[in-house]
């Protein structure tokens, strides 16, 4: 029990100490280093402008890869979470426009959909014990299907509430989304509860000790359940912050959302394994992506290189998180 | 600092010395066009996926265009068939990196709308190739094979090839929602003469009692090869099978083939790429719609060109012309034989 205790507490501490001394260190490298990179290659690439547009660009998977981050956390993996963001944007558009609900109630009860296939999956890995990976890809399917039977084409003439997140405000001549800004305030939710409460505490217990964290008073499966489900409200405001990016309801979303979210996991040095790695790092690996994906456009290079360079930019990430766990 | 932290750095900065080095020369042909490369007009192209050969023919032709009119291309795409998200990314980048006129063939052709609204909002001229979005003047200007016209040409010639026979048809779609799938699908019914006077913008399929079996196909081999046994599971007496494009007909060819049918039952398909003209060749298709991605893409960077420089606008629809490919040339159906197809054909031979 001191053990998980002692482990915890040793997490609270200054903001320099949380870079020096953790798995963020090298992620916030990378992202200096490929922003110093994209500076000298392009003269568009260093402006308000252009980085208030990455912001926008990576704000669904930034906000999808938040639950993912909880879930990975625990040891677990969902890969049904870009279909359930999916599920919350059709319906949310779909009862606004074609059913003629109240804008603000189509986006909670779409939110609500997504919570429900969290608590879903929750409840599947916990009551029955089933592997995360399996229940996830079978909610993955199931939701999938539900998607299309409910919609295959797309919902268009949204009310102006669904939009309102990818309207922007005026600070200093740059224009930002309110939709970066809800990110960033969910990131640091998130941050806040992760490392100063004892559910957050929990959450890292869990995953890097099941059996200890049980032995310490901690009911896991009341947490790996809470965990679903709040990944799953995090997926739905997701779904939110995609309609509201793209302007419609559409069927054919998230269906690369799972590994997109993933990717930045991993990128930003949370160890698969669970119990290890810290919320921002998350944010920043999704920076990654974005700021290579963008500087590279900008710069000219074909997308086929953009995806070659993600590719080698995870598996340098994992093979960090390798070698620091094999030398401790 | 221990070594894991420098292990990063050090990878990270090959990595991005590495991109660099790929960058420069992808740049030079445009810049060495140009005297003053700041001041060069950028353009853009976003295709539905960066593999398909069409659109890699595209490409090829807009770069074709772009290098000798002195332009800078940017090109983008989604990561697969049905990625709008992708593409929005890559117009947003566009337009922000100063592009004047952007190319898009929309692989949603509903959820592009709006992001495409904001470019022009912006002062972009938006050029849709391949592909109408819905609708059509979302765009400024459309340069496409008419799809409901190859649909036609297939479906004419079928007829006559068929003769008194009676038709007993699988159709093996692209996928619910996109007018392409639609506008083939219903044209070449409606060249045979088994439904009349469809809406030819429709995007919604439609049938007639000779349609024994529909199925999805993404436009995929493998879908299309699944699609067609069962389809023939469902209906053993299948003697016509309209595909929508070469892939899936390759894939139907394969599953008709293990069936010991293939003398049995013609498929028609369309796209005219050049492994679809070599179906034709050796028999496994028996005509296809031939389409022409590369004057599309050399088409609509010229008139991106021509805007940036005098500010006039292309407008409406351009056709940019479709040919029946067959080595079966049926009386009152305008064809060409498969030497023409392969010499005008897209992708690899």
């Amino acid at each position: 029990m001191t053990a998980v205790v002692s482990k915890v507490t040793k997490r609270r501490s200054g903001v320099l100490d949380v870079l020096r001394g953790s798995s963020i260190m090298g992620p916030f490298a990378a992202l200096v280093l490929a922003i110093i990179f994209f500076a000298t290659q392009s003269d568009k690439f260093l402006t308000g402008a252009n980085f208030s547009l990455i912001m926008q660009q990576v704000m669904v998977v930034g906000t999808l890869a938040i639950g993912q981050t909880l879930v990975i956390l625990t040891g677990g993996i969902d890969l049904s979470n870009g279909m359930i963001m999916a599920l919350s944007s059709v319906l949310m558009t779909g009862l606004a426009v074609n059913s003629g609900m109240n804008p603000i109630l189509a986006i909670v009860v779409g939110i609500l959909a997504g919570v429900a296939f969290g608590l879903l999956n929750g409840s599947l890995i916990t009551a029955i014990g089933l592997p995360p990976f399996i229940v996830t890809l079978g909610t993955l399917n199931i939701v999938y299907a539900l998607v299309r039977i409910y919609t295959t084409s797309t919902i268009t003439n949204l009310p102006p509430a669904h939009l309102f997140f990818g309207n922007t405000f005026t600070i200093g001549g740059t224009e930002i989304t309110y939709g970066s800004v809800l990110m960033l305030i969910l990131y640091a939710i998130a941050w806040f509860v992760l490392r100063s409460t004892p559910a957050g505490r929990s959450v890292y217990a869990v995953g890097d000790n099941p059996e200890a964290a049980r032995l310490a008073g901690i009911n896991t499966n009341r947490v790996l359940l809470g965990v679903y489900t709040i990944a799953a409200v995090t997926y739905g405001i997701a779904g939110l912050l995609l309609v509201s990016r793209t302007g419609v309801g559409d069927p054919q979303a998230g269906q690369t959302g799972n590994l997109d979210s993933i990717t930045a996991v991993v990128l930003g040095g949370t160890s698969l394994l669970g119990g290890r790695g810290q919320i921002l790092g998350t944010l920043i690996g999704a920076l990654i992506v974005g700021v290579f994906r963008n500087g590279l456009q900008l710069m000219g290079v074909e997308s086929t290189y953009q995806v070659l360079i993600t590719g080698i930019l995870v598996i340098l990430a994992v093979s960090v998180d390798y070698l620091s766990h094999r030398g401790k | 600092m221990s070594y894991k932290h420098i292990v990063p750095l050090l990878v990270i900065g090959l990595l991005l010395s590495a991109c660099g080095g790929t960058a420069a020369p992808s740049a030079a042909p445009a810049a060495t066009n140009a005297p003053a490369a700041s001041s060069q007009i950028i353009v853009g192209l976003i295709t539905k996926t960066d593999t398909n050969p069409f659109f890699v023919k595209m490409k090829e032709g807009a770069q074709g265009k772009a290098t000798e009119l002195g332009l800078k291309l940017m090109t983008g795409a989604g990561a697969k068939d049905g990625d709008n998200e992708g593409q929005v990314t890559a117009l947003e980048n566009m337009v922000n990196a100063g592009a004047k006129g952007i190319l898009i063939t929309p692989s949603d052709t509903k959820a592009i709308v709006p992001s495409i609204q904001k470019a022009r909002d912006k002062g972009v001229l938006v050029i849709a190739l391949d592909t109408a979005t819905e609708p059509q003047s979302a765009v400024d200007a459309l340069f496409a094979t008419n799809n409901f016209n190859a649909g036609l040409l297939i479906g004419e010639w079928a007829k006559a090839f068929m003769g008194s026979k009676k038709p007993v048809i699988a159709t093996l779609d692209l996928q619910p929602g996109i007018t392409v799938g639609a506008q083939r699908h219903n044209g070449f019914l409606q060249g045979y003469g088994l439904v009349s006077s469809v809406d030819p913008n429709s995007s919604d399929l439609v049938t007639s009692a000779e349609v024994v079996c529909s199925q999805d196909t993404h436009g995929d081999q493998t879908e299309g090869q699944t699609a067609m046994e069962n389809c023939l599971s469902k209906n053993p007496d299948i003697n016509l099978v309209y595909t929508i494009n070469e892939p899936a007909a390759f894939g139907a060819y394969q599953a008709i083939k293990a069936a010991g049918k293939d003398k049995d039952i013609t498929i028609v398909s369309v796209d005219g790429g050049c492994r679809g003209v070599q179906g034709i060749v050796d028999g496994q298709i028996a005509a296809t719609s031939q389409q022409y991605p590369l004057k599309m893409a050399s088409m609509g960077v010229e008139a991106l060109a021509k805007f940036a420089q005098t500010g006039a606008k292309p407008s409406g629809y351009t056709d940019t012309g479709v040919t029946l490919i067959t080595d079966k040339p049926q009386a009152g159906v305008d064809s060409k034989d498969s030497t023409y197809g392969a010499a005008n054909c897209w992708g690899t031979k």
